[in-house]
């Protein structure tokens, strides 16, 4: 039996083999004895303050928005330690790794971020880190395989399948099922099967209670709108978790259009997918008539994913979360914007939640606040954007 | 249509009757296509097979090795569908009406047509059991109560690591067969079963668990003898099988008549 609740709605579960079945149980205790016991949560929090740079600041944008009445705030995960909002719950994870007895951690990594992210926990708690990446992903992403490698984790090339996150997920599921009593499986994002969608919430949701602070001091009331990309939604649901029961709080994600909604080039997983089961969860994946899951695409490795966190699905369902969509080339644009307008290079990923947010901004009401979760820096970026870009940048 | 037989257990009586366990090899349907698969199945039942544990190919298949994840490209390269895979196992059926067939495959291709659907056509298709390898006890209970209702048998998996109360819960529950899982991990004949003690066999006994077959590498006869003897009711072979259409893709008729050997050296090894 679970202690915590498995679903969300319809939405959730633990689809896996039952050989996980007992990994999965221990993992959901140690989460919830780690919950109760403040020894626990002091290392986290000191951890989150004086190794990965928390509170992170939020910054009002000067130059972005033509209403002058109209805010239009960032969260600056960007400016984390790692240089994205994964370090949070990695470093959860990593303690809970520890308080299990266990000394390796599996993780699957897309553009390298969450592997990075895994990588610098490990090294810092002394943990075996071995990390599976596509082997298309590891072409793509040279720079941070080596950073992974120089913080001393193993990674391991996927080549099954189209040699990318969903393989390297698959790669990574197979070897836990073979290496869980001594091995953690370092989920990266708000999906897979219970209880890693909740353990993902709660180890990233001081993003939504840090905004809500900020935004008291600053404005002396709650933003309107908040707003945060979409691949498997753990940023997203960290920015939203604090929100979710403040109805007059907007919660926006924005998810990957790709080459277009029209196209089968995105991953719009619920904009444009079904219900069914991918990773141990069911939520809404890209999938064909018979139930084979789809390649996604987009321009941004890290929500180039054919499915969604379970949380988010039911968000959508029950009309308490909206999603939009950002093509490449509008993710593209506000990329430019930021970095000229504002002097910050935000990540791709992020760049269609501002995107989204700019368009907002454009036709909201006078006085109206939205706050942008910007969960990554765009350093990752540069040579991708460089190459499709050439030297013909927006001005 | 329900499936009103029960196959598996007028196997599990006529083989105790004789004193043998059982000898169940999977393929993948649709590998390497469509129509050599009819062939692979024929070959196996002349070899000996006491029964068919047949896959579906998928995309994504997180519980098996290589090998089976090589089965299922090769299927789906040439854009085999299930209800393909169900036409060939109708066919099948024509021609062997008694041997027990199960479909192992994965929760999604359940889950896109919806379970109604699917478990009326594989009932149709003469299918009479299904084992989903993502579906654990704590998600299986809508697939229990349609599979009752098509008179299809769900099997349940005992895993090595299993608790009492899994055990017990598989007890109440399981029907056909046990799924014994010989090890943790993935398919593969590369990692060999540790033949589970007679300990284990035996708390499946107390708590009244469907016959247990012990699969997930099984490649040798030595390894159905062993298991046998340690009182599961028979064993899986896989990887082991499928290895051999692997390796025998460009000579269709070698890949038959070894098929048939290595069945028929398995099958002799259930005879206590």
């Amino acid at each position: 039996m679970n202690h915590l609740e498995s679903k969300f709605g319809q939405f959730g579960g633990m689809y896996v083999p039952e050989l996980l079945i007992p990994a999965l149980d221990q993992l959901e205790q140690a989460f919830i004895d780690a919950q109760n016991d403040p020894e626990f949560q002091k290392e986290f929090m000191d951890l989150l303050t004086d190794y990965a740079g928390r509170p992170t600041a939020m910054t009002l944008t000067r130059n972005l928005v033509s209403n002058p009445t109209v805010k239009l705030y960032l969260k600056r995960e960007d400016l984390l330690h790692g240089g994205a909002h994964k370090t949070n719950q990695v470093l959860g994870q990593a303690l809970l790794t520890k308080r299990m007895g266990k000394t390796e951690v599996i993780a699957e990594t897309g553009a390298g971020q969450h592997g990075v992210a895994t990588a610098l926990a490990c090294a810092l708690l002394g943990l075996k880190a071995r990390i599976y990446m596509g082997a298309k992903d590891i072409e793509r992403q040279a720079p941070n395989v080596f950073r992974m490698r120089l913080m001393g984790a193993e990674v391991i090339p996927v080549n099954a399948g189209s040699g990318t996150l969903k393989d390297a997920v698959n790669e990574a599921m197979r070897d836990w099922s073979a290496t869980y009593d001594k091995a953690h499986y370092l989920l990266g994002t708000a999906a897979g099967p219970h209880p890693f969608p909740t353990i993902v919430r709660e180890f990233h949701r001081m993003i939504g209670e840090e905004t809500r602070a900020q935004i008291m001091a600053k404005e002396g009331r709650l933003p309107d709108a908040v707003v945060a990309c979409v691949g498997g939604g753990s940023n997203a649901i960290g920015m939203f978790a604090d929100f979710i029961d403040e109805p007059s709080v907007k919660l926006i994600g924005v998810e990957p259009a790709g080459k277009g909604l029209h196209t089968a080039e995105h991953g719009a997983a619920i904009n444009k997918g079904t219900k069914g089961i991918l990773h141990g969860a069911y939520s809404y994946i890209m999938q064909d008539d018979d139930g084979q899951i789809e390649e996604s695409y987009s321009v941004s490795a890290g929500l180039d994913y054919p499915a969604v966190g379970p949380q988010h699905a039911y968000l959508h369902d029950i009309g308490r979360a909206t999603y939009a969509a950002v093509s490449d080339d509008e993710a593209l644009y506000a990329f430019q914007l930021l970095s000229r307008k504002e002097g910050i290079i935000p990540a791709l990923e992020s760049s269609h939640a501002l995107a989204h947010a700019l368009n907002m901004a454009d036709e909201a009401e006078d006085g109206t606040i939205i706050v942008v979760n910007l969960s990554g820096r765009g350093d990752k970026d540069l040579a991708h954007v460089h190459s499709i870009l050439g030297d013909q940048i927006n001005e | 249509m329900s499936n009103k037989n029960d196959r598996y257990g007028d196997m599990f009586t006529r083989l105790t009757a004789k004193n043998e366990g059982a000898f169940v090899p999977f393929v993948m349907l649709g590998d390497p296509d469509i129509a050599t698969s009819l062939e692979i199945l024929k070959a196996l039942a002349e070899g000996g097979a006491d029964a068919l544990e047949l896959g579906i190919p998928f995309s994504d298949p997180i519980a098996d090795g290589p090998t089976i994840q090589q089965a299922s490209i090769r299927a789906l390269s040439h854009h085999i569908h299930p209800r393909d895979c169900l036409k060939v196992i109708q066919q099948f059926r024509e021609i062997y009406p008694d041997m027990p067939i199960g479909l192992l495959l994965y929760s999604n291709l359940v889950m896109k047509p919806g379970l109604e659907k699917f478990y009326n056509d594989a009932a149709n298709a003469g299918v009479d059991s299904i084992l989903i390898a993502d579906v654990p006890l704590r998600e299986a209970d809508r697939f229990i109560e349609m599979a009752a209702q098509t008179g299809i048998k769900q099997i349940l998996i005992a895993p090595p690591n299993a608790s009492d109360e899994t055990l017990a819960e598989i007890g109440q529950k399981s029907q056909g067969y046990t799924y014994l899982l010989g090890r943790a991990g993935v398919t593969g004949a590369e990692t060999a079963a540790t033949i589970p003690a007679h300990e284990l066999i035996a708390k499946l006994t107390q708590y009244k668990v469907a016959p247990p077959l012990l699969g997930f590498g099984i490649s040798k006869p030595e390894q159905v003898k062993e298991a046998i003897s340690a009182g599961a009711a028979g064993a899986i072979s896989g990887s082991a099988t499928v290895n051999i259409i692997e390796t025998n893709l460009s000579q269709p008729e070698v890949m038959l008549s070894k098929l048939r050997e290595f069945v028929s050296v398995m099958k002799q090894a259930t005879k206590k």
